[in-house]
C-alpha cells in the first residue's frame, strides 16, 4: 500500500464535488459553465450512480395535464412531511421545480409527450389538487426510466461543458481547519490504491443515500452513506436520521423497486382475499396515499393474517387490467423487472410486493442554499464555511418525516443547482485558498494503516451483515420501545467491532475488499445515528411509528433531531414553519 | 454450485489463471451476482464492479459461459456448471473481472453524446410529438455496459478507430431526436472508412445486449442517412 506516509500528493481546485449522481452532476454543470476549476469525484462511472434507478418521475407543477400550481405542490409536500419539513426550503423547491425541469428538457432529456407536444405527467402518491381534494398529474416522466434518462442527460450536458471527472475515486474524509472551515477531502484512487488530497475552496457532498444499512432495500450496493460518515467523523451532526422511507412496493424477496407510477397509472394493492384494502385506510386517495401510510397499511394486513403468498408475508400489486399496451408504453421497465425478479408477467399476474427500505429523509443539515449549517454560539443554523450538501445526503429539510414520490428528483435538480450557485457566490466573495492544516490527511491515513495491519480481526462482511440484520429487526416499519432500546445497545457493540475489521486482500490494485471495509466505517455511523435518534423520539410522525406513542406530538416533538458522533449525543433544533412568501401551513391531523 | 473464475492481480500474479469455487447457495440467491457476493464472502480478494443489482447501471458486465451479459440479471438456474466467468473480451484487464473501459468511453464521447440546439431556449419545453418521441425508444435506454462492443470483432481489431455498436447507437439517438440540429456534423464525424463502416452487420452486438436493444439496426439507419444525403 503506497502512501501511508507523509508524502501524500495534493491537488488544488476551486471546488470539489463528491458524487456524480443527479445532485452532483447538476451542481457540477453550474460550476463548469461558470468556468471554475472543479473536480467531480465518483466511486463509479457517473451514469452508474443510483439516480439511474429512479423510475416514476420528477415532480413539478407544470400543469400540462390540467390545472396545477406550486401552492398545491407545497401543501402536499408539507403534509407529506408530517409538518417536519422546513417551509422556507419547501417553498423554494416547489417554486423552482418547473424551471429546472424545463431546463432538463432543454438539455435533451427524452420526456414522454402529450399529443400537443408538452411533457407527459402522471399521478403519484400524495400529490393532489386543491389541497388534498383528488389526485393530480404532476410527475414528469420518461416511461418508468426517468432517473436513467435524467442521469444520462445530465452527464451528457457535463461532457459538453468539459467537466473534469475523477472516476472510481472514493472520498475518504473531510478536511477542516481549526476554525471549522472545510478545505476539501482526501480520496483513494481505486485502480491504484493511491491517496490524494483534493484541496479546494469549496466542497460539495452529493453522495446519495445509505439504504445499505438495512438487509432489504431498493438501494444499490454503493449507497453506503459515505458523505454522512465523513461529515460525522469531522464533527458535523446528522439531522432527522430516524426517518427512513419504506417504499410500499419492493419485489418480495429481491427488494428491487416497483415504482409508485404503477399505482399512478391505475394499478392497486390486494390482500389475500382479493380485497382492495387501501380503501379502508385512505378513503380519499386510496392506493395513492403517502408512502408511510400505504406501507403501514400493508404491514398491518400482513400482521393480521391477510398477507398473500405461501407464507402470507406479502401483498399483491395488480395491474393486468391496464392492458399490455399501456404497460408496454408507460411501464416497460416494470414488466422487465417483474419477469426477472418476481417470475411473473404483470400483463397476466399480480406482483408480490412488501414495504422495503428506500430513502433516507435525514442527512447533513443544510439551508435552502445548500450550505451546511450547524448550531454554533446560540445560532441553530450557523453556516460552515466552504461546505455544501445536496441530494439524498443533504437535509434541507424538504422531506421532513416522509418524502413524497417524485420529490427527490426535484430535490436533486433544485438543490444541485442552488448549491452550485451558492458556491459560485462564495468563491467570488472569498478569493484565495486557505492553507491545509498539518493533519489534513491523518484521519484517512490512519484508517488505511489500521486496515492494513489488522490481524485476528473479524471479516468486514460478517460485521456488515450483523449491522444490517440489527437495523432490519430493531428499526423497521413499526417500532417498539424495547426493541429500539436493545437495538441501540447492539448497534453500539457492532460499532465497536467495526474498529477491528480485517481484510485478507492487501493488494494495491482495485481492492474492493478495502473499499467495502471503508464503506462500513460510514454505514455504521448512519446506522448508529438512526437507531439512537429513533429510540429518543417518543412520538409517531411520518415514517417513524412507535407502538408506545401512537400519535404525533407537536407540543414536544415538532423539532429536528441532530445526532453527533462524538459521545453519541443528541440535540434538537426548531422546524421552520415560515415559508419565504406564502402563508404558513399550520400543523393539523393528517388523513388521506 | 460450481464456478471457474478468471483471476489476475498484476500486483502479485505473473499471469492470469482460472480459480475454482464451490458455493452453497441460499434460496434467495437467484442471480449470478448473488453467487458472486457469496464467493466474495469466502474469498475477499475476488474483484468485480457492481452497483444497482437490477440491470440499470451497467457495472457488472462480464463474459458468462462464453457470452457477454450482466451478472445481476443472469439467472443461476439457466447456467451450465461449472459456470465460467471471464472479464469482457478485448479490453485490457485491470484485475480479475474488472476491465479498463477507457477506450469504450472514448468512443462514446467521440460521437458528441449531447443534444445540440443553438436556438435560444424557449420559456417552456421544446415541443415534440409522441410519435417523434417514440423514435428515441430502443436508443436512450442504453446503460453503457459494453457487452455489445466487446463482443464485436470489428471493435476488437480497431478499438481506437471503430466507434463500436454502443457509440453508434448513441450517435443515432441524437440523429433521431427532432430537437437536435447537428445532423450534418454528426454524419461528417462518421464519414470515414473505420468509424462507421467497419460494421459488417455480424449482429453479435444485438445478440448480447441485456436491454434488448438493436445497435445493428441503428447503424443501418445511419448508413441510410449517409446514402440519402450523398444523392
Ligand atoms: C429504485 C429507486 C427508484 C427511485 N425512483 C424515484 C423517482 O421516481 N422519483 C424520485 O423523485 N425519486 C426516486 N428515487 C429516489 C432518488 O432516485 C434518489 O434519492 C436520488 O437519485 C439520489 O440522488 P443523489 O444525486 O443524491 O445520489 P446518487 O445518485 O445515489 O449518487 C451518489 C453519487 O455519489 C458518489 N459517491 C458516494 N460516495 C462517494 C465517495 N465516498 N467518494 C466518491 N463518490 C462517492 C457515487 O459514486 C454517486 O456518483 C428512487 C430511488 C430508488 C432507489
Ligand atoms: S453488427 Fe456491427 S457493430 Fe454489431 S457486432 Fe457486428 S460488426 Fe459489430
Ligand atoms: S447497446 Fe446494449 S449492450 Fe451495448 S452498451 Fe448499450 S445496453 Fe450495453
Ligand atoms: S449491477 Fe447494475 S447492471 Fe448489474
Amino acid at each position: 500500500m503506497a502512501n501511508v506516509g507523509r508524502n501524500t500528493p495534493v491537488r488544488k481546485f476551486d471546488a470539489v464535488v463528491v458524487g456524480a449522481g443527479g445532485a452532483g452532476l447538476r451542481a457540477a454543470l453550474q460550476l463548469s459553465e461558470a468556468g471554475l476549476k472543479c473536480a467531480v469525484l465518483s466511486k463509479v462511472f457517473p451514469t452508474r450512480s443510483h439516480t439511474v434507478a429512479a423510475q416514476g418521475g420528477v415532480g413539478a407543477s407544470l400543469g400540462n395535464m390540467g390545472e396545477d400550481n406550486w401552492n398545491w405542490h407545497m401543501y402536499d409536500t408539507v403534509k407529506g412531511s408530517d409538518w417536519l419539513g422546513d417551509q422556507d426550503a419547501i417553498e423554494f423547491m416547489v417554486r423552482t421545480a418547473p424551471e429546472v425541469v424545463i431546463e432538463l428538457e432543454h438539455f435533451g432529456m427524452p420526456f414522454d409527450r402529450n399529443e400537443d407536444g408538452t411533457i407527459y405527467q402522471r399521478p403519484f402518491g400524495g400529490h393532489s389538487m386543491n389541497f388534498g381534494e383528488k389526485p393530480v398529474q404532476r410527475s414528469c416522466c420518461a416511461a418508468d426510466r426517468t432517473g436513467h434518462a435524467m442521469l444520462h442527460a445530465l452527464y451528457q450536458r457535463n461532457v459538453r461543458a468539459n467537466t473534469q471527472f475523477f472516476v472510481e475515486w472514493m472520498a475518504l474524509d473531510l478536511i477542516r481547519d481549526p476554525s471549522g472551515q472545510v478545505l476539501g477531502v482526501t480520496a483513494l484512487e481505486m485502480e491504484t490504491g493511491e491517496v490524494m488530497v483534493f484541496h479546494a475552496r469549496a466542497t460539495l457532498f452529493a453522495t446519495g443515500g445509505a439504504g445499505r444499512i438495512y438487509t432489504s432495500t431498493t438501494n444499490a450496493f454503493i449507497n453506503t452513506g459515505d458523505g454522512l460518515g465523513m461529515a460525522a467523523r469531522a464533527g458535523i451532526p446528522l439531522e432527522d436520521m430516524e426517518f427512513w422511507q419504506f417504499h410500499p412496493t419492493g419485489v418480495a424477496g429481491a427488494g428491487v423497486l416497483i415504482t409508485e407510477g404503477v399505482r399512478g397509472e391505475g394499478g392497486y394493492l390486494l390482500n389475500k382475499n382479493g380485497e382492495r384494502f387501501m380503501e379502508r385506510y385512505a378513503p380519499n386517495l386510496k392506493d395513492l396515499a403517502s408512502r408511510d401510510v400505504v406501507s403501514r397499511a400493508m404491514a398491518t394486513e400482513i400482521k393480521e393474517g391477510r398477507g398473500a403468498g405461501k407464507e402470507g408475508d406479502c401483498v399483491l400489486l395488480k395491474l393486468d387490467h391496464l392492458g399490455a399496451e399501456v404497460i408496454d408504453k408507460r411501464l416497460p421497465g416494470i414488466r422487465e423487472i417483474a419477469k426477472k425478479f418476481a417470475n411473473v408477467d404483470p400483463v397476466k399476474d399480480p406482483i408480490p410486493v412488501v414495504p422495503t427500505v428506500h430513502y433516507q429523509m435525514g442527512g447533513i443539515p443544510t439551508n435552502y442554499h445548500g450550505e451546511v449549517v450547524v448550531p454554533k454560539n446560540g445560532n441553530a443554523n450557523s453556516v460552515v464555511p466552504g461546505f455544501y450538501a445536496a441530494g439524498e445526503c443533504g437535509c434541507a429539510s424538504v422531506h421532513g418525516a416522509n418524502r413524497l414520490g417524485t420529490n427527490s428528483l426535484t430535490d436533486l435538480l433544485v438543490f444541485g443547482k442552488a448549491s452550485g450557485d451558492s458556491i459560485i457566490r462564495f468563491l467570488k466573495e472569498n478569493p484565495g485558498l486557505k492553507d491545509l492544516p498539518k493533519d489534513a490527511g491523518d484521519r484517512s491515513l490512519s484508517r488505511l494503516a489500521r486496515l492494513e495491519s489488522q490481524t485476528n480481526g473479524e471479516s468486514y462482511a460478517e460485521v456488515a451483515k450483523d449491522m444490517r440484520r440489527t437495523m432490519q429487526m430493531h428499526c423497521g416499519v413499526f417500532r417498539f420501545p424495547d426493541t429500539l432500546a436493545e437495538g441501540v445497545k447492539k448497534i453500539r457493540e457492532i460499532s465497536d467491532r467495526v474498529t477491528r475489521t480485517e481484510i485478507k486482500d492487501k493488494s494495491k490494485v482495485f481492492n474492493t475488499a478495502r473499499i467495502e471495509a471503508l464503506e462500513l466505517d460510514n454505514l455504521i455511523e448512519v446506522a448508529r445515528a438512526t437507531m439512537v435518534s429513533a429510540d429518543a423520539r417518543t412520538e409517531s410522525r411520518g415514517a417513524h411509528d412507535r407502538s408506545d406513542h401512537h400519535e404525533r406530538d407537536d407540543v414536544n416533538w415538532l423539532k429536528h433531531t441532530l445526532w453527533y458522533k462524538e459521545g453519541d449525543r443528541l440535540d434538537y433544533k426548531p422546524v421552520n414553519l415560515k415559508p419565504l412568501t406564502a402563508e404558513s401551513i399550520e400543523p393539523k391531523v393528517r388523513t388521506y | 454450485m460450481q464456478f471457474r473464475v478468471y483471476r489476475y492481480d498484476p500486483d502479485k500474479d505473473d499471469k492470469p489463471y482460472m480459480k475454482d469455487y464451490e458455493v452453497e447457495l441460499e434460496p434467495t440467491d437467484q442471480m449470478l451476482l448473488d453467487a458472486l457476493v457469496r464467493i466474495k464472502e469466502q474469498d475477499d480478494s475476488l474483484s468485480l464492479r457492481r452497483s444497482c443489482r437490477e440491470g440499470v447501471c451497467g457495472s457488472d458486465a462480464m463474459n458468462i459461459n462464453g457470452k457477454n451479459g450482466l451478472a445481476c440479471t443472469t439467472k443461476l438456474s439457466e447456467l451450465k456448471q461449472p459456470v465460467e466467468l471471464k472479464p469482457l473480451p478485448g479490453l485490457p484487464v485491470i484485475r480479475d473481472l474488472i476491465v479498463d473501459m477507457t477506450q469504450f468511453f472514448k468512443q462514446y464521447h467521440s460521437i458528441k453524446p449531447y443534444l445540440v440546439n443553438n436556438d435560444p431556449p424557449p420559456e417552456k419545453e421544446r415541443l415534440q410529438s409522441p410519435e417523434d418521441r417514440e423514435e428515441l425508444n430502443g436508443l436512450y435506454e442504453c446503460i453503457l455496459c459494453a457487452c455489445c462492443s466487446t463482443s464485436c470483432p470489428s471493435f476488437w481489431w480497431n478499438p481506437d478507430k471503430f466507434v463500436g455498436p454502443a457509440g453508434l447507437l448513441h450517435a443515432y439517438r441524437f440523429l433521431a431526436d427532432t430537437r437536435d440540429q447537428a445532423a450534418a456534423e454528426r454524419l461528417d464525424n462518421l464519414e470515414d472508412p473505420y468509424r462507421l463502416f467497419r460494421c459488417h452487420s455480424i449482429m453479435n452486438c444485438v445478440d448480447v445486449c441485456p436491454k434488448g436493444l438493436n445497435p445493428t439496426e441503428a447503424i443501418g439507419k445511419i448508413k441510410t442517412m449517409m446514402v440519402k444525403r450523398a444523392v
